[in-house]
């Protein structure tokens, strides 16, 4: 009775189409990342605390904000514009370290955790690939915090907004200059792609390495994650008195030009229009990275078929 | 065709070797006990079974590679492994959201059902749970979904008589209806013995006994001798003599129950009787028997 019900549950599947196999192959993967955001709610609450933290620290700097705008009109336009962006470009910086932070915590204990508290032995026991896990583990680090760290910062950059303007309306002091100065919208446009090429895309092969040495290691992950790395350099050093690997990685960690981020604040606004897709898009390095980042996911994703409770 | 065939299963970890050649055949539609000893390869057969580990030799599990269609074959066996698994974090409401979303074969109403007859809030964390209403949880999860192998790995370790006795009656009613096929490990044999359909002995990575339920009670007899008799009683070889109280308690293979019934008081022994006696006569030291 059960194989003719199986049959039959299989029969109208297929009579359904293309429908159902499309379903199966997305579905585990949309639950997949959910689990994982219900499991590492770190993943949201730590980029909220640093935001957080930024914001109680902003609203004390405002009992200077009136007196600074009466100096401002003394600068030259470029330096007033700094002088007005410096705290958003601040803001998003915050907002960055919190995303590389998390990101690369999540990346050592993703496929780690499972294993040390023995759950591993549950998501096995369910339709889900090794690979749908091992990617919908990746996408976390890669896709959803960079997309994350892009809509923290535009709500706390609004919020920054309001209660400046709120101050200065209310100290008497005109809004005028400030506002002409405050150029948002290219700095979001600038951000957003910053986050999700630079710090998602460029980044893949890094967090890629960390989830496969995490899903490897039976234990100090982080150490065998970097002490290699650290080994090849100084060998290199030593017997070829060369250092090519290591500034391959400084390229990785860095970026390629095209998108360097000016942090700094006195890096003029023109720079924030550096930024070219279509430069970036033909930077070999992307590719390359983003291979390198599926062979390691693949990677993984076999070594997790092997791999039981620690 | 066989839920479980196996031929020539071999699995060694260095040089210890789990598997030696296990030869296995197991029906659509039974209750198999594998009993054995600790560290007789209990866990790594179900393990091979289950796609959890590599191995040399054939195995097919519903006509499938358990190694290379781990995911495939999942929508169709359910395992509970020898301890609770479940994530401590995972909180009832999302087990049900989670197996809803990437099973195809999981009820939610039915499942809501099983767990509306305990305590277990759909609120609550795993964490916050005690151990006998994880193992709850668990079997609720699994009994909803329509599997036609489900594989259960010591699932009752640690649980309180209760819990114990609960679990086997829930699978057993709300379960078992003689399609799907359950395969169980237990040190707990008694408690398995009324539900069993068939029995298997696994020691040092070999079956050393295969037989149904039906062929156990008419194979094997136990005799509590007259002491009279005791002579009379080994000559007709017993695989198995043991003291209880001062008297000699002697277990049969093969031999009739109405000569024996002459030698003193005759019953079907416990799976865990039968147990000492083979595997003391495989010279295995039993460690670890099932009380």
């Amino acid at each position: 009775m059960n194989t003719q019900s199986n049959a039959m549950g299989e029969s109208s599947l297929e009579s359904q189409g293309i429908a159902p196999a499309a379903l199966s192959a997305t579905r585990p993967m949309y639950w997949s990342v959910r689990r994982e955001l219900w499991e590492n709610r770190s993943i949201y609450l730590a980029p909220l605390a640093f935001a957080g933290v930024f914001l109680f620290g902003f609203l004390i700097s405002t009992i200077h904000l009136p007196g600074k705008m009466r100096t401002l009109s003394t600068l030259d336009p470029a330096q007033q514009a700094n002088a007005v962006m410096m705290p958003y470009f601040f803001a998003a910086g915050i907002m960055m370290a919190a995303q590389i932070i998390v990101g690369v915590f999540y990346s050592l204990d993703a496929l780690h955790g499972e294993r040390r508290d023995r759950s591993i032995l549950f998501w096995k026991s369910l339709p889900v690939s090794d690979l749908t896990t091992v990617f919908s583990k990746a996408i976390i680090p890669i896709v959803i915090l960079p997309l994350l760290a892009f809509a923290l910062t535009v709500a706390l950059q609004l919020i920054m907004l309001v209660v400046s303007s709120t101050v200065l309306l209310a100290s008497g002091v005109g809004v005028a200059t400030w506002w002409t100065q405050l150029t948002l919208f290219p700095l979001w446009l600038m951000l957003f792609y910053h986050l999700v090429a630079g710090h998602g895309l460029w980044h893949a092969p890094i967090y890629a390495w960390l989830l496969l040495v995490a899903g490897w290691a039976r234990r100090l992950a982080f150490l065998w994650a970097v002490l290699p790395v650290l080994a090849v350099c100084v060998l290199e050093k030593l017997v070829f008195n060369s250092a090519h690997f290591g500034s391959l990685l400084g390229y990785r960690l860095r970026g390629p030009e095209v998108f360097d981020f000016p942090m700094k604040g006195e890096v003029p606004m023109h720079a924030l229009m550096h930024g070219d897709p279509g430069k970036f898009l033909s930077t070999p390095g992307l590719w390359l990275g983003l291979v390198v980042a599926g062979a390691f996911l693949v990677a993984a994703a076999r070594l997790r078929r092997y791999r039981g409770p620690i | 065709m066989a839920c479980i065939e196996a031929h020539g299963l071999r699995k060694a970890f260095g040089t210890t070797i789990a598997l030696d050649g296990v030869e296995l055949r197991v029906e659509e539609g039974r209750i198999l006990g594998l009993i054995g000893p600790n560290g007789a390869g209990k866990t790594t057969a179900l393990n091979a079974i289950l796609g959890l580990t590599p191995y040399q030799g054939e195995l097919r599990v519903l006509g499938r590679d358990p190694w290379d269609e781990r995911d495939q074959l999942m929508r169709d066996v359910c395992f509970i492994a020898d301890v609770a698994v479940l994530p401590r974090w995972l909180r009832v409401s999302q087990a049900l959201e989670y197996l809803a979303g990437v099973h195809p074969r999981f009820d939610r109403a039915k499942a809501e059902g099983f767990l509306a007859k305990t305590s277990i809030k759909q609120t609550s964390k795993v964490r916050e749970l005690s151990k006998g209403m994880v193992t709850q949880l668990h079997l609720a999860l699994v009994m909803a979904i329509d599997a036609r192998l489900l594989v259960l790995d010591e699932p009752t370790l640690g649980l309180d008589i209760l819990y114990r006795k609960q679990f086997y009656d829930s699978l057993l009613n709300d379960y078992f209806d003689r399609t799907r096929t359950i395969v169980v490990t237990t040190h707990q044999v008694e408690e398995v013995q009324h539900v069993l359909t068939d029995l298997m002995f696994i020691n040092r990575g070999r079956i050393v006994l295969d037989c149904s339920m039906e062929e156990f009670e008419s194979r094997y007899v136990e005799v509590t001798v007259h002491p009279e008799q005791v002579a009379a009683a080994r000559a007709l070889k017993p695989i198995h003599e043991r003291q209880v109280l001062g008297r000699s308690v002697l277990l049969f293979d093969r031999v009739g129950r109405q000569q024996l019934a002459a030698l003193g008081e005759v019953r079907t022994p416990g799976i865990a009787d039968l147990f000492v006696a083979v595997m003391g006569n495989h010279a295995g030291s039993a460690q670890g028997v099932a009380r």
